[in-house]
């Protein structure tokens, strides 16, 4: 970075001003360089916003070991799976909608790409919501007044309160809610940056928006290989699983 | 620089008008949409300081409150509930509306991209929305404090504010929590900008010291604001479903709230002093005519307060509970703290030495926050002392030690500041006699007010007090200073608010650079045009380097074509003289 | 830390509370040392900037004066002999924290509950009292706190001691009063609406007045003695065997039991003390006793928190003589005369902000009669 003086100062050639080029930036690697630099540092905070709820995650883990095991149960590790080969499938066709960009493939390329994105983004939002469903038939809803596993006929082992048990599907709701809501967001940026693409607006010189989507994409998918196994595989693993 | 009498103003004007371009920001659009849609960092700038003076008198109005309460000791003006409102209104708009956003949103938004020689921030646009969710989440707030209040102290600790408190908390709670996306958007803009829009020879050890500090700012925005926006959500989440991780019925811990809390709001303090302690290095630096001593050291004093202020939240909770042990470590870590800080007074003052010290009122103010800052830093050590602080913690103590530090040091780094960079931000000069009358009232006025209030914390008074014991005349005493002294910061502060607006219109034309500076914003007319330069700097010369005064006051080095001097005309004639 | 002698400071200090208690000189001795340092600072950097700003003022517009970059040698001085300065105070501040944080283990037990927005006190020896605490001079008392809804804050500045008080937890400081007097007491964490008329007086009495008021509460019974009605009216014993020796029951036998290691399902073992007892009352299933069937109902919302304290001073009482730690030993004692059950007394509150309740000064209470000093104890009979 600290070279970049020197770099503006032999940039001032002849390079004629691309129609994306910001006005006040001296040329595109300026302008590029920017906003990479500007993601990374939204997703050092999107790190620290986790983190919050990770860190209260790792106390009450912690603290009622047998309860977040046994509560860990009740999530269907199998569903878990499935939805997590979805994210990193999304992912992986993200990636190559980047690569599609910076080689200059053509515009179908591109979009298609994308929207295989968006749509394994989709299917991951909707096993979700049939999670949460399940979740809601067994009354385990964390909410006061709603949350009744027993009158569900959920079985709550020895050595463990429903209020324990409650902490888990708390912070359970919390984390994949939060998560789920960064997918839902992504899922809004992502469906202009197709529109520039459908219209032909990045090209091997121009293509810092789908860069830095992606890299938000990746990191929400990152944040969701945390949360599976410290949501999912801790009861399947520790407590045998179903 | 003395007396000008109108005439001959009127002829330079007329003649400095006809060689200078007279465009600027200020007056390159008009029109309400020009700068409610502007991307300009200078109006992003103003827009900022016409809203956090708004917060800033609202904060004000209620401190005047509590003053006004606290003259007798039955709680005999306002109803106890309408106190705990008030003390909370009072702490949530100073400290989130107030404090966090004025030196980053004002000066760090006008100056920086001038500073390093940038036409404009990174993301303009994004510097445009972090102003718009600033004033989204302060009206919210505002709103939740006009239709019901909030009682649950800034702190906003559970389970009071989760379980039993029935106003309006999660309202307010939300204004905060948007609020923090424009802490982190101006952070994330000043990080980006410092990192790639710096001018051609501007290294990072050619920068002045304002753009370190607000560096290091920008990284406690970055990565303490997330903590406070998911612990603050988390509550709300609390009080919508009635249980929640802090709750003890689930086996929850509140302890653990204020953790997360502190974790950002101890660095928060930094996000306070830091910009202010920027102010103060420039400001020394130009009124002394001579480069900071030690500017390395400076430099990155500020990066080590940034980095060891995320270690050291848990001396808030010193009688929280918290184990012994983690309690000296966390002590240990806040005196190492203090070391960082000690180092930049010591060097400001270094600075003075053989300097060409000018009393101008941002020097002044320079005075005041290295005296101030100074009582408010060591008065710190006190409270990092953990033997100590069990008397003390959560007493008037504490609330005098708070005050030194964000009145005696943000906010009088803040009118330093604004003095110091009002003529090149309107263009126009400040009327010199009244700003330093005002400066000598802010400071007497402020030391009343709070030194009292050491006194009456050691005393054993209670903070958040409505009423105080009856038996006691010493602390009725002790408090009515305070509020004496409160009467005149107030009056004070009413000054320069008066005088900057009148100086808008009336005040003298501002030369490019009047005091004059080394820093590449004075390098460029006054006010600025839009792009900042008449033409892209390129820096050959180290920070604070001093060069004869005509050369400062040149525009554009060795640019041809530039208005030969800086100086306003109208000035012109009076400098000579004085040599 | 015991052999470092803390500096302690026995002349008044200006501006500043009585010094009532052991820890009181200490504070206020690293309190001069502090004040001291700062105004040394202060007035070293203040004359320097005053020297410097008329010495060195600006004489010529023009002016400019020979830069100077800075040293590295300074810089080392006034970064490293602050750092040393602050250490000091840090060892300082440390020691006494350590000393006010280690409860003695041969003190008097005060139970305290703090509610919006009152203190409840009971005794080892059953006198309760609502916002008054009255203690012997000399004696070491260690209060046992919580609280029964938000976070209050036990503040005596004559003693220079203060403690959160946290929902669902149990917390400990102690203080030994060195001077007789009224002493006043706050709620020192925001904690509602009257948070600023929480408070009362600690009474501090000679032995003699002391021995008087104990015994003028005629129809007092101890902590633990009510925590054994609590314990057959709660139908605890049914399942619990308190004898020694007696047949294990479908619980686990309490005599003995407490400050003993207990395996608990699962695994680990803890340490059965007065959170653990807590615990298991109010959220049985926790952690259950190795052996036991997860089978004890919840009385989460059934006692209060005074009730649980009475428990556990009972279950603490159940030790071979001479075995029981602590205040348990004086709660075992039980008092004749006429019961006051689990139900609180109605006491008049007392409350140093009330205006009705102004005392100039402190007037010791030697003898129990006069004044304030036995509002509690005289209401205590109702």
């Amino acid at each position: 970075m600290s070279t970049h003086a020197e770099a503006i100062e032999h940039g001032h050639g002849p390079e004629a001003a691309h129609e994306a080029l910001a006005h006040h930036f001296d040329n595109l690697e300026q302008q590029r360089e920017a906003g990479a630099l500007g993601m990374w540092v939204f997703i050092a905070q999107e790190v620290m916003f986790f983190g919050g709820l990770f860190l209260a995650y790792l106390i009450y883990r912690m603290k009622y070991p047998t309860a977040f095991m046994a509560a860990s149960n009740h999530l269907n590790w199998k569903i878990g799976t499935f939805n997590t080969a979805v994210l990193i499938t999304s992912s992986l066709t993200m990636a190559l909608a980047v690569w599609a960009t910076q080689t200059g493939r053509s515009r179908k390329t591109q979009v298609g790409l994308m929207a295989a994105t968006l749509l394994l983004g989709f299917i991951f939002l909707g096993v979700k919501a049939y999670e949460y469903n399940e979740k809601y038939v067994d009354g385990l809803i964390p909410i006061a007044g709603w949350f009744d596993p027993v009158g569900h006929n959920v079985h709550i082992p020895a050595g463990v309160t429903t209020g324990q048990y409650q902490m888990f599907f708390w912070l359970y709701f919390a984390m994949t809610g939060l998560h789920a809501l960064h997918m839902i967001i992504g899922a809004g940026i992502l469906l202009p940056i197709m529109w520039m693409a459908w219209r032909g607006r990045f090209s091997p010189e121009y293509h810092s928006p789908v860069e830095n989507f992606g890299l938000y994409w990746h990191f929400v998918d990152i944040i969701w290989i945390f949360l599976f196994p410290l949501l999912y595989l801790l009861g399947a693993h520790f407590g045998k699983g179903h | 620089m003395s007396t000008n009498t109108t005439a001959a103003a009127a002829t330079g004007t007329r003649e400095w008008r006809s060689r200078f371009p007279t465009v600027n920001y200020l007056n390159a659009d008009y029109g309400i949409w020009s700068w409610l849609l502007t991307k300009d960092h200078k109006r992003i700038g103003l827009l900022y300081l016409i809203s956090v003076s708004f917060f800033f008198a609202i904060g004000g109005a209620y401190a005047g409150a509590i003053r006004l309460e606290l003259l007798t000791p039955m709680g005999d003006l306002m109803q106890s509930s309408t106190y705990n409102k008030v003390f909370t209104h009072h702490g949530i708009m100073m400290v989130f509306f107030f404090l966090i956003p004025a030196i980053p949103g004002v000066l760090g938004n006008f100056l920086i991209p001038l500073m390093i020689g940038a036409k404009d921030m990174a993301f303009p646009k994004i510097n445009l929305l972090s102003w718009y969710i600033f004033m989204a989440g302060g009206l919210i707030t505002f709103c939740a404090l006009l239709f019901g209040g909030v009682d649950t102290g800034w702190t906003f600790y559970v389970p009071y504010s989760s379980n039993f408190s029935n106003t309006y908390v999660t309202l307010a709670g939300l204004g905060i929590f948007i609020n923090g996306f424009s802490s982190i958007l101006t952070g994330l803009n000043f990080i980006v900008t410092t990192h790639t829009m710096r001018a051609p020879g501007m290294t990072w050890f050619r920068l002045p010291l304002f753009v370190w500090s607000h560096y290091a700012t920008a990284l406690i925005m970055i990565l303490g604001t997330p903590v406070i926006a998911i612990t603050i959500l988390l509550l709300a989440l609390e009080r919508l479903s009635h249980v929640g991780i802090f709750d003890p019925a689930l086996g929850g811990d509140p302890v653990l709230f204020q953790h997360m809390f502190w974790f950002y709001s101890h660095p928060a303090v930094y996000i306070m002093i830091l910009p202010s302690m920027a102010v103060i290095s420039e400001v020394v630096a130009t009124h002394t005519r001579k480069p900071i001593f030690g500017y390395s050291f400076v430099a990155f004093s500020s990066l080590a307060i940034a980095v060891f202020g995320f270690l050291v939240w848990g001396h808030h909770l010193f009688v929280s509970s918290q184990s012994v042990y983690a309690g000296m470590i966390f002590s240990m870590i806040s005196f190492v703290v203090a070391i960082p800080s000690a180092v930049k007074v010591f060097n400001w003052t270094a600075t003075m030495y053989k300097g060409s010290i000018s009393y101008d009122t941002p020097m002044l103010y320079a005075f005041a926050f290295i005296g101030l800052f100074l009582i408010g830093g060591m008065t710190g050590l006190f409270l990092a002392a953990l033997g100590f602080d069990i008397h003390v913690h959560d007493t008037y103590f504490v609330v005098a030690h708070f005050h030194y530090v964000m009145v005696g040091g943000t906010v009088m780094g803040y009118l330093g500041g604004l003095h110091n960079w009002w003529p090149k931000i309107t263009g126009r000069m400040y009327p010199e006699g009244w700003a330093r009358f005002a400066a000598l009232v802010v400071f007497v006025g402020f030391n009343l007010t709070f030194f009292p209030q050491f006194l009456l914390g050691y005393m054993g008074m209670p903070r958040r007090y409505h009423a105080y014991p009856v038996g006691e005349p010493m602390w009725q005493v002790l408090h009515v200073m305070s509020t004496g002294g409160a009467t005149v910061l107030g009056i004070g502060l009413l000054i320069p608010a008066v005088y900057f607006i009148w100086s808008m219109r009336y005040g003298r034309f501002a030369p490019a650079n009047p005091w004059p500076g080394t820093g590449l914003e004075w390098r460029t007319p006054s006010p600025p045009p839009t792009e900042n330069f008449l033409v892209t700097p390129v820096v050959t010369w180290e920070a604070y380097e001093y060069r004869p005064i005509e050369e400062l006051q040149t525009i554009g080095p060795g640019e041809p074509d530039q208005p030969i001097d800086g100086q306003h005309p109208a000035n012109r004639g009076t400098e000579t003289e004085e040599r | 830390m015991q052999s470092i002698p803390i500096p302690n400071i026995s002349l008044p200090v200006p501006f500043s509370p009585e010094q009532a208690s052991t820890f009181a000189p200490h504070v206020d001795a690293l309190y001069v040392y502090l004040v001291t340092l700062t105004a040394f600072f202060t007035l070293l950097i203040s004359a320097a900037i005053i020297f410097f700003a008329v010495k060195y003022r600006r004489r010529q517009a023009a002016e400019l004066p020979r830069p100077i970059a800075g040293s590295m040698v300074l810089e080392l001085t006034w970064t490293i002999i602050p750092l040393m300065i602050a250490m000091t105070i840090f060892v300082w501040g440390a020691s006494i924290f350590f000393k006010a944080y280690r409860a003695p283990q041969q003190a008097m037990e005060v139970y305290v509950v703090g509610k919006q927005w009152m203190w409840k006190f009971q005794h080892q020896t059953g006198q309760r009292e609502i916002n008054e605490l009255h203690v012997p001079v000399g004696a070491r008392v260690k209060l046992t706190m919580t609280t029964e809804d938000v976070i209050h804050s036990f503040y005596v500045p004559a003693f220079r001691i203060k403690q959160d008080v946290v929902p669902g937890r149990y917390l400990q400081t102690w203080f030994e009063a060195t001077k007789t007097g009224k002493f006043y007491l706050f709620c020192a964490e925001y904690c509602g609406t009257n948070h600023s008329g929480m408070g009362g007086y600690i009474y501090v009495m000679d032995q003699a007045a002391y021995q008087q008021w104990l015994a003028g509460g005629t129809g007092t019974e101890s902590a633990a003695s009510q925590g054994q009605k609590l314990f057959q009216q709660r139908g605890c014993a049914s399942c619990h065997q308190v004898e020694a020796g007696g047949q294990q029951g479908l619980g686990p036998t309490l005599y003995g039991i407490f400050g003993k290691q207990q395996q608990i399902e699962g695994d680990g073992a803890v340490t059965v003390d007065e959170g653990y007892i807590r615990e298991s009352i109010l959220n049985p299933q926790a952690k259950i006793a190795a052996g036991f069937q997860n089978i004890m109902p919840t009385f989460q919302g059934q006692v209060s928190e005074e009730q649980v304290l009475q428990l556990v001073a009972y279950i603490r009482s159940l030790a071979p003589a001479g075995q029981q730690q602590g205040g348990a030993a004086a709660g075992a004692q039980t008092t004749s005369g006429p019961t006051t059950g689990g139900v609180p007394p109605q006491q008049q509150r007392s409350n140093p902000l009330h205006p009705s309740d102004v005392r100039q000064g402190n007037p010791a209470p030697q003898a129990p009669p006069a004044g304030g000093g036995n509002t509690g104890n005289a209401n205590r009979q109702q």
